[in-house]
């Protein structure tokens, strides 16, 4: 495959342009709900039929507002956010028609505002507080953003030369091109909020310092790269972790060569970015392989069929044991079947490998997709409370230090929210207010 | 199949379904066309002295993605020649002999030019006149139109000068821009009217331009006021239908105009007194063949209903149709709402929380999701709630306390009165 073709399919958006004629007949189906159940299924609490009635009157400013002012990550949201699951999934007219298209009407109006330079929010009266954020993700992104507006002075710490996480480098772009990302950034830098890029916590400033340069710190870093396998052979070229691979094509860095046969271990959100990527890099055969089956699979709905779609095949109920290779290079993994048992302690049937049942496939590249690390080395030194690397939270995002308050991945722990964009976005905004609330009583010079 | 041919005042026509006179029945090109696709009469395009027509004429209102809810123009009559129309007339009636060719007429209030232009025009042999006492723009500045049909002594005279020349049945074409159209009825069954039709359009300012602040529509940056039709017109049309129809003075048929869009549109127009109705708007947004469903609609409800003439429409909700004073005191109907129907959009609770009587409630349910339960004691079956619910037949209103003995306000007042 060609170059430019390969790359043309990279960076082609998967979301269809939408007519005005469209938007405007769907916008005109809403109901305009009271106390509207889309609004309470988003984790931001968008007051959906108020953005979609404001498109039926022609004021797009005033809903590009009412979707920005609830989610500062509006414009990824409406391309990333599992909808169905969400506020499409609640929709009142999926019981007698079918959902109102919320997220294409999202994206219709933040792609107006986008391309109108259109000023949505303003920073407060300086109330003199001083918070370091760390990480400037969608979490860090939002937590600043309501800060500015309250008149506090906001510093970004970010470990990368751009803002954004992982909606800058670690989404595919045909799902989630950067400019949307770098463009919500944009907003909340123009608020006056001070960023220091290329600079991570932990590395070139310590997080003691934070504590003292700053009243307060919000922790947004999200999580670090996917683990090892810890099998044989991981050392050999052609074996990714799939959030660098993704960064490095996001970003026109060189993967050097994809081959025609993929392999991803995993099915999560990342295995699939992973996946449908490798096809459109010019992957003949891409297979994701999971150990447990299609049922316990964490990726969304809409991204397995969106996977199926892009021709990804899968492989159940197996894990790999070693890598295989010749002259450094992959050419094949070896796997072995498993079975269900009983439930573990995530809730989810425990698999166990069946012995003497290995098989080897033929592989180009192996692309690990197993979750991510867990980031430890900026918490040196706060005595911030953490559980296998998470640091805890309450319901305000306080940390068990009084001035550390922390949102994002980098809290997330099964059982408690969902790793999503739109949960970062909404837990950094409430992690910004609890500490706002704390201040308010306080006056300061 | 039904019969659905009607007899308004002797002017027969194979269906109920007319064009009114305006750009539809323009040209015989048009209303051939028009007699192709089905309809069954057609009011020629108003004629008259000849006049000019000013460019910028129409004006769209969109409710919603629904456009054309109502249209407006200041179009005046007929701007092409009198002998042109009546040669077309004539070769129109020789092709559709069993269709009704009515000739719509408007002119100064003279007797001469009036008897002068029915002789011509009856001698191209068209089946009645319609004497447009309606178009509320221009040609009411010219003392023509509604300037006529708003002064029941002027409507009187002008038909009865017609009614003496014509030797085919005379349509008095009402304008709705008067208090009480009964007067200007009365004033044409008065004046020997054969028959009236009615209504004409209703004065309307269509908008104004949020860019420029011009009148809609405007002409080289002024506007002037225009006649307002379509399906937004229709309650305000058949309700002056319907006061005609019950008129004792009155007793003569009625072709019914305004809104009509649909077969269902006309079943009520029939229901409430009209022998046939007339329509533009819904033509001129879709074309001629809508005039397929209107039939065929129409054919299916009257099977549906046993009914072998569309005949037997005419009139039979008059009765029914009266005033306030004559109305049951005592019925009382309250809000239902069916839980399987519902789709939990909550329009109902915040219409009647906000802006009715404060009787529904949410109630929370085990699941996390609420009812919405009307208190029927509270409920005053305003129906406000059963309007806005987007499911059908999710609200119904039933009647509660059906037992009670019937009392109007009439009555009551009698036995107020009576017992002093
Ligand atoms: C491949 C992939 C696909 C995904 N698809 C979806 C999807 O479709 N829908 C969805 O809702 N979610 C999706 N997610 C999840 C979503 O991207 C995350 O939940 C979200 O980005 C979390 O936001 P965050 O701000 O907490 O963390 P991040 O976005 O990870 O941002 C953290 C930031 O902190 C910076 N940082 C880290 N360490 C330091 C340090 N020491 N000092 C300074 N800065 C530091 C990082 O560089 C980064 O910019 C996907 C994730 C991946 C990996
Ligand atoms: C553009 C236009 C021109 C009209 N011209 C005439 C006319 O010349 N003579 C007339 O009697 N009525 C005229 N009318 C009124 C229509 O005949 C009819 O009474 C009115 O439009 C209501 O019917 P509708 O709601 O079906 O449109 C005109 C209406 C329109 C929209
Ligand atoms: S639930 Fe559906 S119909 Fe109701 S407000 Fe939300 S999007 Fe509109
Ligand atoms: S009928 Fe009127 S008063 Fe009764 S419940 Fe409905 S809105 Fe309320
Ligand atoms: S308006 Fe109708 S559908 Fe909506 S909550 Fe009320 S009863 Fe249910």
């Amino acid at each position: 495959m060609s170059e430019r073709l390969e790359s043309s399919s990279l960076f082609a958006s998967i979301h269809r342009s939408l007519g005005r004629m469209d938007v405007v007949h769907e916008a005109n189906r809403c109901l305009y709900c009271y106390d509207a159940p889309c609004t309470q299924a988003c984790p931001t609490h968008i007051d959906v039929p108020a953005f979609i009635h404001k498109i039926r009157t022609g004021n797009l400013k005033g809903s590009a507002r009412v979707i920005m002012e609830a989610n500062p990550a509006g414009a990824s949201c409406a391309r990333v956010c599992p909808t169905e699951e969400l506020c499409e999934g609640a929709c009142v007219l999926n019981k007698e028609d079918v959902a109102i298209r919320i997220g294409d009407l999202q994206r219709y109006v933040t792609d107006w505002v986008r391309e109108h330079d259109v000023e949505l929010f303003q920073p407060g009266p300086p109330t003199g507080f001083r918070v370091a954020v760390v990480g400037g993700g969608p979490a860090g992104l939002s937590a600043a953003r309501e800060l500015a507006r309250m008149g506090h002075s906001v510093t970004i710490y970010e470990a990368k030369s751009r803002l954004g996480g992982l909606n800058t480098y670690g989404i595919v772009p045909f799902r989630l091109p950067e400019d949307v990302a770098l463009w919500e950034a944009e907003q909340v830098v123009k608020l006056g909020v001070t960023v220091h890029t290329d600079t991570a916590v932990g590395r070139d400033i310590s997080p003691q310092e934070l504590l003292t340069r700053f009243d307060a710190v919000v922790l947004a870093f999200g999580m670090g790269a996917v683990p090892r396998l810890g099998i044989e052979g991981e050392e050999l070229t052609g074996v990714w972790d799939a959030i660098e691979l993704i960064e490095r094509v996001k970003t026109g860095k060189s993967i050097g060569e994809i081959g025609s046969t993929v392999v991803v271990i995993g099915a999560g959100n990342t295995a699939v970015d992973a996946a449908t990527c490798s096809k459109r890099l010019g992957a003949e055969q891409v297979t994701m392989v999971y150990r447990r089956t299609e049922k316990e699979m964490t990726a969304y709905e809409f991204e397995y069929d969106f996977a199926k779609q892009e021709g990804v095949e899968f492989r159940w109920l197996s894990a790999p044991t070693r890598i295989l290779g010749e002259e450094g290079r992959v050419r094949g993994v070896e796997f072995i079947r498993m079975r269900l048992e009983a439930a573990d302690d995530s809730g989810r049937p425990r698999p166990v490998p069946i012995p003497g049942s290995e098989y080897v496939v033929e592989a180009d590249t192996v692309i690990r997709a197993i979750g991510q690390h867990r980031l430890t080395e900026v918490l040196q030194g706060l005595g911030v409370e953490c559980r296998d690397g998470v640091i805890q939270v309450d319901e305000r995002f306080r940390t068990s230090n009084p001035k550390v308050f922390a949102a994002g991945d980098c809290t997330f722990e099964k059982g408690r929210g969902e790793a999503m964009v739109v949960e970062a976005a909404e837990q950094g905004k409430v992690a910004a207010w609890s500490l706002h609330q704390q201040w308010s009583h306080m006056q300061r010079v | 199949m039904a019969d659905l041919s009607i007899d308004l005042a002797g002017i027969r026509s194979p269906n109920p379904f007319w064009l009114a006179s305006a750009p539809p029945t323009n040209s015989g090109y048009q209303v051939m066309r028009a007699f192709e696709a089905g309809w069954g009469g057609a009011v020629w395009k108003t004629l008259g002295d000849p006049i000019v027509n000013v460019s910028s004429r129409f004006a769209g209102l969109q409710v919603g993605s629904q456009r054309m809810f109502a249209m407006n123009n200041i179009e005046l009559i007929t701007d092409r020649p009198l002998e042109v129309n009546l040669k077309e007339i004539r070769e129109v009636k020789k092709r559709f002999p069993d269709r009704a060719v009515v000739a719509s007429l408007m002119m100064e209030p003279k007797k001469e030019s009036w008897q002068e232009l029915v002789k011509r025009v009856q001698d191209v042999g068209v089946d009645g006149f319609e004497l447009n006492f309606g178009c509320p723009h221009g040609m009411s500045e010219r003392g023509m139109g509604s300037a006529v049909g708003q002064v029941p002594e002027l409507v009187q005279q002008s038909t009865e000068w017609v009614v003496e020349a014509a030797e085919v049945p005379v349509i008095v074409k009402l304008t709705p821009n008067i208090t009480d159209i009964r007067h200007t009825a009365r004033a044409a069954a008065q004046g020997g009217a054969n028959a009236i039709s009615m209504i004409n359009t209703i004065n309307s300012l269509m908008g104004v331009d949020l860019d420029t602040w011009y009148p809609v529509p405007h002409v080289d940056g002024k506007g002037a006021h225009g006649g307002y039709c379509g399906p937004a017109v229709k309650p305000i049309a058949l309700h002056m239908v319907a006061d005609c129809a019950r008129d004792p003075d009155i007793n003569i048929p009625i072709s019914g105009i305004g809104g009509v869009s649909t077969w269902r549109d006309a079943v009520e127009y029939l229901l409430m007194g009209a022998t046939g109705v007339q329509v533009c708007t819904a033509a001129m947004h879709h074309g001629f063949g809508i005039v397929e469903d209107m039939i065929d609609g129409l054919n299916h409800y009257l099977d549906d209903r046993g009914l072998a003439s569309v005949r037997e429409l005419t009139g039979r909700s008059v009765h029914r149709y009266t005033e306030w004073g004559n109305l049951n005191l005592e019925y009382k109907v309250v809000a239902r709402i069916d839980q399987d129907a519902c789709i939990r959009c909550n329009k109902c609770y915040i219409a009647c929380e906000d802006t009715a009587h404060q009787c529904i409630d949410r109630v929370p349910q085990p699941d996390g999701i609420h009812r919405l339960v009307v208190r029927e004691e509270d409920c005053v079956g305003c129906n406000l709630c059963s309007m806005v619910c987007p499911v059908d037949d999710c609200i119904t209103m039933v009647q509660v306390d059906a037992s009670k003995p019937a009392q109007t306000w009439r009555e009551r007042e009698m036995a107020r009165i009576g017992g002093k």
